[in-house]
């Protein structure tokens, strides 16, 4: 019978099938970071359990840490808390820990693949949403609560029932100024955030195929954002090129062995889904959010819509525009802004600082704007140093900080003051989501740049 | 963690009828710093339920006495966003042994399931008659009654069943969780990890 990636790598997994109830779902690779783990680990303690397979488990803080002075104690003493039981759990089980201060420490979904513990084929989880991103390698990887951490830990399994399929089809060339976090925010637009509950969704065509490593990795950590459990895009060269030599990369035969199977990893040409969607990339603007959440965006030149436009509930609507200061059929150009942030599991990574630093070479931050621009991990930090992507936004008045979610989630001391305008490259804009009271933008880096310089939200293609 | 069983629960319910009511509403990230599960009912709703001062929000639902019960009726696409269980565990916390939407989030509904909340689906039609039911007369009672599997307004005997499968079903009647039976396969599991390439 014909199948899709997607089917290749559940079944593939699937250690029981119960009767009208879940699958019992093996997990090849386990994420943890501090926020979701300490809860799961008392709940093996309380039960007696010990970790089955700690060697496929990958700890790093990130959530709560700081940006700045990271060689100092963390003065936050819940976060400090939160910060050594990671460290204290770790050690305990045996599982590798990069906690602050280690050259390999950066947000989860940015390390994971940097390190090559993110592999095509792949079952992937971890107590954050956004491990979608992992899907930009052909690997089924999902977001999961803490009762399923503890479950993992204790027995490499979840249960699952399998999810539906969509397929979505983007073809076409992709206009100037355009990028992968746009294609990702123009489906989510047109989707809603719920329009993809229940599904598990298949990226293709070539907008997909010709897309950089990093491009399909914004895309897939988006996936969550239309209510998808994850999204994948099928293993090719780019994907194999990307791997190799990294670090946790099977070497010499084992490569070779492991690739010819990834080769495998792709929709039969007759497979089927429960429902296909295709969108052309000629469609696609630079995109921004004007609501708060992920589905209120549109293309950056267009007026904000009339609550009758959009399905739902006006009310809802109403209040969203209400919450963010705007009104229905505002243009978005123009806007004043406060705040600036590049970086999060999004769009924390390399392309992301060069795609902001072609914007803002050779011009000024504006005076009344605070940027943060947050690498995501000590790689990309040590990248953005080596290219000389630091010296052309220090010229520019940007101050490059240390990695970490920061602003995306505000856990930190990175928060949005109430009532300020924050464009941001992260993934949520949900009320308060940056700090209470906070109003954010989602966009891209080139509008996330295009922002900084001019303090208003202005179209990057006329910067480009 | 193993949790209170589940059968019938007949209750005055909590209307909050928004859509999309993200997991950073329910309980916001500053709050997730705790290192053990519990406490996370005093910040169900924050920044809706409180001003800047702690004081409470007046025209929030959970400041109205009027409504109280154990049942929280939530607009369409309820728990979106984060996967935090902290917001299922803030739900139960408070009070709430069950959440009726006529659309979940998946990973809310996974996780109110993993630690005993019933969420019940219901279709936007029933949804609209309990809002309407509620804001009637506060003292309306609902009854979730799970080895059936259908929800009930007291008050004008509208029905309707709702879906759960048959494994989850089982668990929250008998206040069993996933673990205990993934437990029981250990060695299955091990001889399945035995056969894999990475």
């Amino acid at each position: 019978m014909s199948k899709s990636l997607f089917d290749k790598v559940w079944d593939s997994h699937v250690v029981r099938k119960i009767e009208d109830g879940p699958d019992v779902f093996f997990i090849d690779r386990h994420f943890i970071h501090e926020v979701t783990s300490p809860v799961a680990f008392l709940g093996l303690k309380s039960r007696g359990l010990s970790v089955l397979y700690p060697e496929r488990t990958f700890a790093t803080a990130d959530h709560n840490t700081p940006t700045i002075n990271q060689h100092l104690p963390v003065e936050d003493p819940l976060s400090a808390n939160q910060l050594k039981a990671l460290e204290d759990n770790s050690n305990e089980y045996g599982i590798s820990h990069w906690g602050l201060g280690h050259k390999k420490n950066g947000i989860v979904h940015v390390v994971g693949p940097e390190n090559g513990i993110t592999f095509p084929g792949a079952t992937i989880v971890c107590g954050d949403s956004h491990t979608s991103t992992h899907g930009a390698f052909g690997a089924i990887a999902f977001g999961i609560g803490t009762s399923e951490v503890e479950m993992v830990l204790s027995t490499q399994c979840i249960m699952q029932p399998k999810p539906k399929k969509m397929r979505i089809n983007v073809n076409g060339q992709l206009g100037k100024g355009v990028t992968p976090k746009d294609v990702a925010l123009y489906i989510i637009s047109n989707l809603t955030t719920s329009g993809a509950t229940g599904y598990f969704v298949e990226y293709a065509g070539d907008v997909f195929e010709n897309m950089t490593m990093e491009g399909r990795m914004t895309v897939c950590n988006l996936s969550i954002e239309m209510g998808a459990r994850g999204g994948m895009i099928a293993p090719d060269e780019t994907t194999f090129e990307y791997l190799k030599d990294k670090p946790l990369s099977p070497k010499g035969e084992a490569w070779d062995k492991a690739v010819a199977h990834w080769k495998t990893l792709k929709t039969d040409a007759d497979a089927t889904f429960d429902k296909e969607l295709t969108f052309s990339a000629s469609d696609i603007e630079p995109m921004i959010t004007y609501g708060t959440n992920p589905g209120m965006g549109m293309g950056i030149s267009n007026n904000i819509p009339n609550a009758e436009a959009v399905e739902g509930g006006v009310a809802t609507y109403k209040k969203s525009l209400d919450y963010m200061g705007y009104q229905e059929n505002d243009s978005m150009i123009g806007k004043k802004i406060d705040y600036v942030f590049l970086g999060s599991c999004t769009n924390g990574r390399i392309e992301d600082f060069r795609a902001f630093a072609s914007i803002v070479k050779g011009k000024q931050k504006a005076d009344h704007v605070t940027a943060w621009l947050v690498p995501g991990s000590h790689e990309v930090e040590d990248k953005i140093k080596e290219e000389g992507i630091l010296d052309i936004i220090t010229e520019a008045g940007f101050v490059l900080r240390q990695p970490g979610c920061s602003a995306c989630l505000a856990m930190n001391d990175d928060k949005v003051p109430a009532g300020k305008y924050a464009v941001s490259t992260s993934n949520r804009n949900f009320e308060g989501r940056q700090g209470p009271g906070s109003r954010t933008l989602l966009a891209s880096p080139l509008v996330a740049a295009a922002a900084a310089v001019t303090g208003v939200v202005t179209d990057p293609r006329d910067l480009l | 963690m193993a949790y209170d069983k589940f059968n019938i629960l007949t209750s005055n319910a909590v209307p909050l009828p928004l859509e999309n009511v993200d997991t950073d509403q329910i309980i916001p990230a500053r709050f997730l710093k705790a290192t053990e599960r519990k406490g996370f009912g005093d910040n169900l709703f924050r920044d809706w339920r409180y001003n800047d001062d702690n004081t409470p929000k007046e025209d929030f639902v959970l400041n109205n006495p009027v409504y109280s019960g154990k049942i929280l009726v939530g607009g369409k696409n309820f728990g979106s966003g984060s996967s935090r269980e902290h917001a299922a565990w803030a739900v139960y916390d408070y009070g709430f042994r069950c959440v009726v939407s006529s659309f979940f989030a998946d990973i809310f509904k996974n996780n109110c399931l993993n630690i005993g909340v019933l969420p019940v689906q219901v279709s936007p039609e029933f949804s609209e008659q309990i809002f309407e039911e509620i804001y009637k007369d506060a003292n309306t009672e609902i009854e979730v009654n799970l080895p059936e599997q259908t929800i009930t307004i007291k008050s004008t005997g509208a029905q309707e069943s709702f879906e759960i499968n048959s494994y989850k079903k089982d668990n929250m009647l008998n206040g069993f969780d996933d673990i205990d039976y993934l437990q029981s396969m250990k060695g299955e599991i091990e001889t399945f990890a035995n056969g894999l390439m990475l």
